[in-house]
């Protein structure tokens, strides 16, 4: 996306348009990242209740997945989970795999 | 026509703000302001104003209810004086960032330490930079014209920037002088309602105010401010003229300059001007070509309009009642050295700082500084560039 000119954005650093804090992919941020284990998980969504970010996706009131788009990887959820279902690794090792993304 | 009263500074800070009947008034008191803020809360007290008065524990926390409050929509106002206004700091800066037209009355005072009470401008011009329109008043009528003028300034929706009015701490915050007050409709109707385009109570049409802004849009930001700043002269004299066709009092960037031919020239602010205009007018019958250029608008700085008048003087002397450690002299001589650079004969300026914590000047020392200026007129030779008026050695 071409960044706009000082002319062409809201004054005083506005944000007009309502909700889209979305559009703001924060998941670059991350160093480690959040890994699921399906066999140890028992849904009790503690991680849903802490996640800072929203980044827990939770469907028919089960884990589904993460929301690597906007995790940060503060790793709030693997602290929390009482049954250790969430584990931290490093970023880096799935940057070479996906290929830098 | 309005009414003639006998006011001080405050007071009459006071009268102007309770014809403003601004929606927030979150204040914190400090000598030499607390009659101001005082006297307004009387006003409160008696339900005159409808006014939400917001009595902080801090300055930090009257500038952040002031900025809360002006996001919401409100017409807010402060007022503080020297630590107060340094307390603020890191707010005024967010204010003026986010484009809140808040008007602050700064009763200017010497920032501790030592600490100290008295008059000088160090308080204000340590926040020359913060992004906020800066007005200089002479005397109690300036202080009334200056504040009620404030408002719109602030409010023109291509300024959108916030504004102190600064009048010296006692020697105007605590005289009594003749004021000459408009009547209160007449106020009203010169302010008119004002109306936030981008309000956080207008749930129709919600508005983040203060969202991250890194290297990718604050430069933009930044930007915009300048602009905002770079417009606001025509603004102001706009505002200048109307108020001066409702009270026969007009105003322009610069005050009232005594000019005419002059070629030996005293620029200052504040109280000062208008010590020096009584010397000018005595010189004056004697026949010396003295004059007076009284800085009104400081931020913006009127840089065009000041070389333009400057144009043909001989010598030029700069009062400046604070410090800038460490740099080339006072502020109001930096700005003006800087912009006569690029005249052709630009004229010699020097620099006088004076009255630092309340030191009084006098007749005498301004008639001193003249005699200077013919000195450097005369010989061409400036001996020393910054000299310190009324210090002892």
């Amino acid at each position: 996306m071409k960044e706009k000119g000082w002319r062409d954005i809201p004054w005083g650093g506005l944000i007009l348009e309502e909700g889209n804090a979305e559009k703001y992919k924060t998941g670059d941020w991350r160093t480690h990242r959040p890994v699921w284990d399906e066999r140890k998980c028992t849904h009790c969504l503690l991680c849903w209740v802490y996640c800072p970010d929203s980044s827990i996706i939770v469907k028919e009131e089960k884990f589904k997945q993460f929301d690597y788009d906007h995790c940060k990887g503060c790793g709030i959820c693997s602290t929390q989970c009482p049954t250790k279902a969430i584990h931290m690794e490093e970023e880096t090792k799935f940057a070479l795999k996906e290929g830098g993304k | 026509m309005g009414k003639i009263l006998g006011l001080t500074g405050d007071e009459a800070t006071a009268e102007a703000m309770r014809q403003i009947n601004p929606d927030v008034l979150a204040a914190y008191p400090i000598t030499p302001q607390t009659e101001t803020v005082q006297r307004f809360s009387e006003f409160v007290a008696e339900g005159i104003v409808a006014t939400e008065m917001v009595r902080v524990e801090s300055e930090h926390s009257a500038m952040s209810a002031c900025v809360g409050a002006a996001a919401a929509g409100a017409r807010a106002m402060t007022a503080t004086s020297a630590n107060g206004l340094a307390l603020m700091w890191e707010i005024c800066y967010i204010a003026a960032s986010y484009r809140l037209p808040i008007i602050m009355a700064v009763v200017n005072r010497a920032l501790s330490g030592p600490i100290n009470i008295h008059c000088d401008h160090s308080d204000s011009m340590g926040a020359r930079d913060a992004g906020w329109i800066q007005i200089y008043s002479e005397n109690c009528q300036e202080a009334y014209d200056n504040l009620i003028q404030s408002v719109r300034i602030a409010e023109e929706e291509k300024v959108k920037l916030p504004v102190m009015v600064t009048f010296d701490g006692f020697i105007i915050s605590h005289a009594m002088e003749r004021v000459e007050i408009l009547e209160d409709d007449e106020v009203s109707q010169f302010i008119g309602k004002y109306k936030n385009a981008y309000s956080l109570l207008d749930v129709d049409s919600p508005v983040t105010y203060g969202p991250l802004d890194l290297y990718d849009y604050y430069f933009e930001h930044k930007r915009q401010q300048i602009e905002a700043m770079e417009i606001s002269p025509e603004v102001i004299q706009k505002i200048g003229k109307e108020f001066g066709d409702l009270s026969g009092r007009y105003y322009d960037l610069m005050g009232n300059c005594h000019l005419e031919g002059a070629e030996l020239v005293i620029v200052a602010a504040g109280s000062t001007a208008g010590t020096v205009k009584s010397v000018v007018d005595e010189l004056r019958e004697k026949g010396e070509k003295v004059g007076l250029l009284k800085i009104r608008i400081f931020r913006p700085f009127p840089a065009k309009q000041i070389t333009e008048v400057l144009r043909g003087v001989k010598a030029v002397a700069v009062l400046d009642r604070s410090v800038s450690f460490g740099a080339q002299g006072g502020p109001i001589f930096l700005e003006i050295r800087s912009a006569l650079f690029d005249e052709i004969k630009p004229p010699a300026v020097v620099n006088y700082i004076y009255g630092l914590g309340g030191r009084d000047i006098g007749v005498d020392e301004i008639k001193r500084v003249y005699k200077n200026l013919e000195r450097i007129a005369h010989t061409k030779k400036v001996d020393e560039l910054v000299g310190y008026l009324g210090l002892r050695e």
